[in-house]
């Protein structure tokens, strides 16, 4: 290279911008989830770094089907959920350790680092970082849907046909945890799971004619609660948050059965290319200004430490106002999603779908 | 020469072979091939025929596989029974610009995606949407009116996303009967029913079939449609394969619906064709 830069004045100045960069600069293909990885987040991020990032947003679902597809191929850097990470990885092994040498721990709340650490491992390597957390739960038009405490509240007849609910797991597991059972406790037992389901199965079926439709995307249900078709529906915090901005009769509401808690975490997919990169995002993400700058756009928060600190005033009120602090300590986290699970909801959600 | 000829037809035909064989051949081979695996473990598989086995077993799926096919069939009539006049009309009735107008007004929706036409519908049938609506302000009806997420909302759906697809083959068919010939069904004393009946109808059996097959496998193998607008008692085919694949992680069983899909819908298209008497050859000729 030396040799090279000093046969004209024009290589001379090509190679001190090429030193000027850093080591090498290159394209992190980041599979998130809609307002992970906002706009302004990531032109500072290719500034300061040097870096490009590619999103293309996606679901939980979705994402291990897309890894699942190509062997853990396409994309340099993932974003699944914490309890969707060792079950997939044992099945299918799409995604590959993670160094931790190389992420700043610092920047995480030590608690929801461990616990996602805990949560992530196979064998003895650790698979998932935490990133953001939040909740699911209810979110209610308080003035007309005050009556609703419950995930089952959901089927009185005070709200019927102005209800809405996804037709996926976390319904089923709000509905047995508002049934009195515990499906966290059977996720071991694939009998006493089974029996557990067909509890909620019959009850989603009894409760069927309440519902307005099944709903699929944020939108969607944005659109239902906003005109008024339904009053009543279970959704993610965010969801009410937002909507609360608009019209504050509209809320999220931890149910008295406790709001399910989920994390969403980094993991590097297994032919991932940039792993370079993906630490150097992973690392810059969780600084508490940028962590800032994604709560204001995804409206959850994160587990970056002190990132409150940066965080918006309305949405720490509307925060406080859904959680009371007992309602924290209720929240149930989900554990690692066993692999072969997803087969025995998946009967069940088929046959609440095809029920008159 | 002979050997120059052949090497010619060879590097033709490559292009074609190769985009037959790999983009058609080998993903339904190895589809077949993952249709055939039953998961016994955790990464541990075996062949057998379970996952076809599920499907006759649990009622639900054979359920789902029937009312698709007969909606779908329905949908094709309702399809061809409002096509068949309106291509009438444009084909043998309408004249020199109001046919092209005509023509280009059933196409137009078309130049929008499906997505967007859905939606449309979506604003104009729900709760709160423009017909209920307007059924108030009219006095018709006292409280909102939901249309839509039902099995009719699905329908029109279906048969507003084909539509096009019916009109186009009729067009053409009806377009190559001679005038001559009608009149001279109208000139040996048949009335309108009868010339209908013993001209039109026959002329055009070719499109109609071709139409209607399109038609058929169009709305057979949609999904947005009746997602969107069947809500929670959409239940269409295509949904369950697409949630074996995605969110069940079950590829084995989704590519078993897959091929049942295949199968089964190439049977009725063949049954369909015995019994009005058509072949392939003839309608797509």
């Amino acid at each position: 290279m030396k040799l090279n830069c000093s046969i004209s004045i024009f290589s001379v100045a090509l190679c001190t911008t090429l030193s000027a960069l850093p080591a090498s600069s290159e394209t992190l293909r980041l599979l998130t989830w809609g307002g992970y990885a906002p706009e302004d987040v990531v032109a500072k991020f290719e500034a300061e770094t040097g870096h490009k990032v590619e999103v293309t947003k996606s679901n939980n679902e979705e994402m291990i089907a897309k890894l699942r597809a190509t062997g853990g191929g396409g994309f340099d850097l993932a974003q699944p959920s914490q309890d969707r990470i060792a079950g997939p990885q044992e099945e299918f092994g799409i995604y590959k350790p993670i160094d931790m040498s190389k992420i700043d721990t610092s920047l995480f709340i030590p608690s929801m680092l461990e616990a996602t650490k805990g949560n992530t491992t196979v064998g003895s390597d650790v698979y998932g970082v935490p990133h953001i957390w939040g909740t699911s739960g209810l979110v209610l038009d308080t003035s007309k849907a005050e009556m609703v405490k419950d995930y089952t509240d959901l089927c009185s007849d005070d709200v019927a046909g102005k209800v809405s609910y996804r037709l996926k797991r976390p319904t089923l597991i709000g509905f047995a945890f508002a049934m009195g059972l515990d499906p966290f406790a059977a996720y071991g037992d694939e009998a006493a799971y089974t029996e557990i389901m067909s509890q909620v199965e019959a009850k989603l079926i009894e409760c069927k004619p309440n519902v307005k439709t099944y709903w699929g995307g944020g939108d969607e249900l944005m659109g239902l609660l906003r005109s008024g078709e339904v009053v009543a529906s279970m959704a993610w915090d965010t969801g009410g948050w937002k909507l609360n901005a608009d019209n504050p009769d509209i809320t999220f509401v931890a149910p008295a059965a406790g709001a399910l808690g989920w994390v969403d975490t980094f993991a590097l997919p297994a032919k991932g290319k940039a792993d370079e990169a993906a630490y150097a995002w992973i690392n810059f993400v969780m600084q508490p200004e940028v962590a800032a700058m994604i709560t204001a756009a995804a409206g959850n928060f994160t587990a970056s430490q002190g990132a409150d600190e940066f965080a918006d005033d309305d949405l720490k009120a509307r925060y406080r106002a859904s959680f009371p602090p007992e309602a924290i300590d209720n929240i149930k986290w989900y554990p690692p999603v066993p692999a072969g699970l997803e087969a025995i909801e998946g009967g069940v959600l088929d046959r609440v779908k095809a029920a008159n | 020469m002979r050997a120059e000829a052949k090497l010619g037809l060879i590097l033709l035909l490559t292009p074609l072979l190769l985009w037959l064989s790999l983009l058609i051949l080998i993903p339904h081979v190895d589809m077949f091939l993952v249709s055939l695996r039953e998961r016994i473990g955790v990464g541990e598989y075996r062949i057998s025929f379970a996952n076809y086995l599920t499907f006759i077993n649990e009622p639900l799926y054979l359920r789902t596989f029937i009312r698709t096919a007969v909606m779908s069939t329905l949908a094709t009539m309702i399809t061809l029974l409002i096509a068949f006049p309106v291509s009438y009309y444009i084909a043998k009735i309408a004249r020199g610009r109001v046919q092209s107008a005509l023509f280009l007004l059933c196409l137009v929706p078309f130049w929008v995606s499906e997505l967007v036409r859905t939606f449309g519908w979506m604003i104009l049938l729900r709760e709160t949407g423009l017909i209920s609506n307007l059924l108030q302000w009219a006095g018709l009806v006292d409280g909102p009116v939901e249309m839509l997420y039902n099995d009719a909302a699905i329908m029109v759906g279906l048969v507003y996303t084909s539509m096009l697809f019916m009109v186009v083959p009729l067009v053409t068919t009806l377009e190559s009967l001679p005038d001559e010939v009608i009149e001279a069904g109208y000139d040996l004393g048949g009335g309108g029913g009868a010339v209908m009946r013993e001209i039109v109808i026959p002329h055009a059996a070719p499109g109609i079939v071709s139409g209607c097959i399109v038609v058929f496998m169009l709305s057979l193998g949609n999904y947005l449609t009746p997602i969107m607008l069947g809500g929670k008692d959409s239940l269409w085919f295509t949904e369950l394969i697409y949630s074996q694949f995605i969110v069940r992680f079950n590829w084995e069983l989704g590519a078993a619906f897959g091929f049942l899909l295949l199968g089964l819908s190439s049977a009725i298209v063949w049954g369909m064709l015995k019994l009005t008497g058509q072949s392939l050859e003839k309608t797509m000729g």
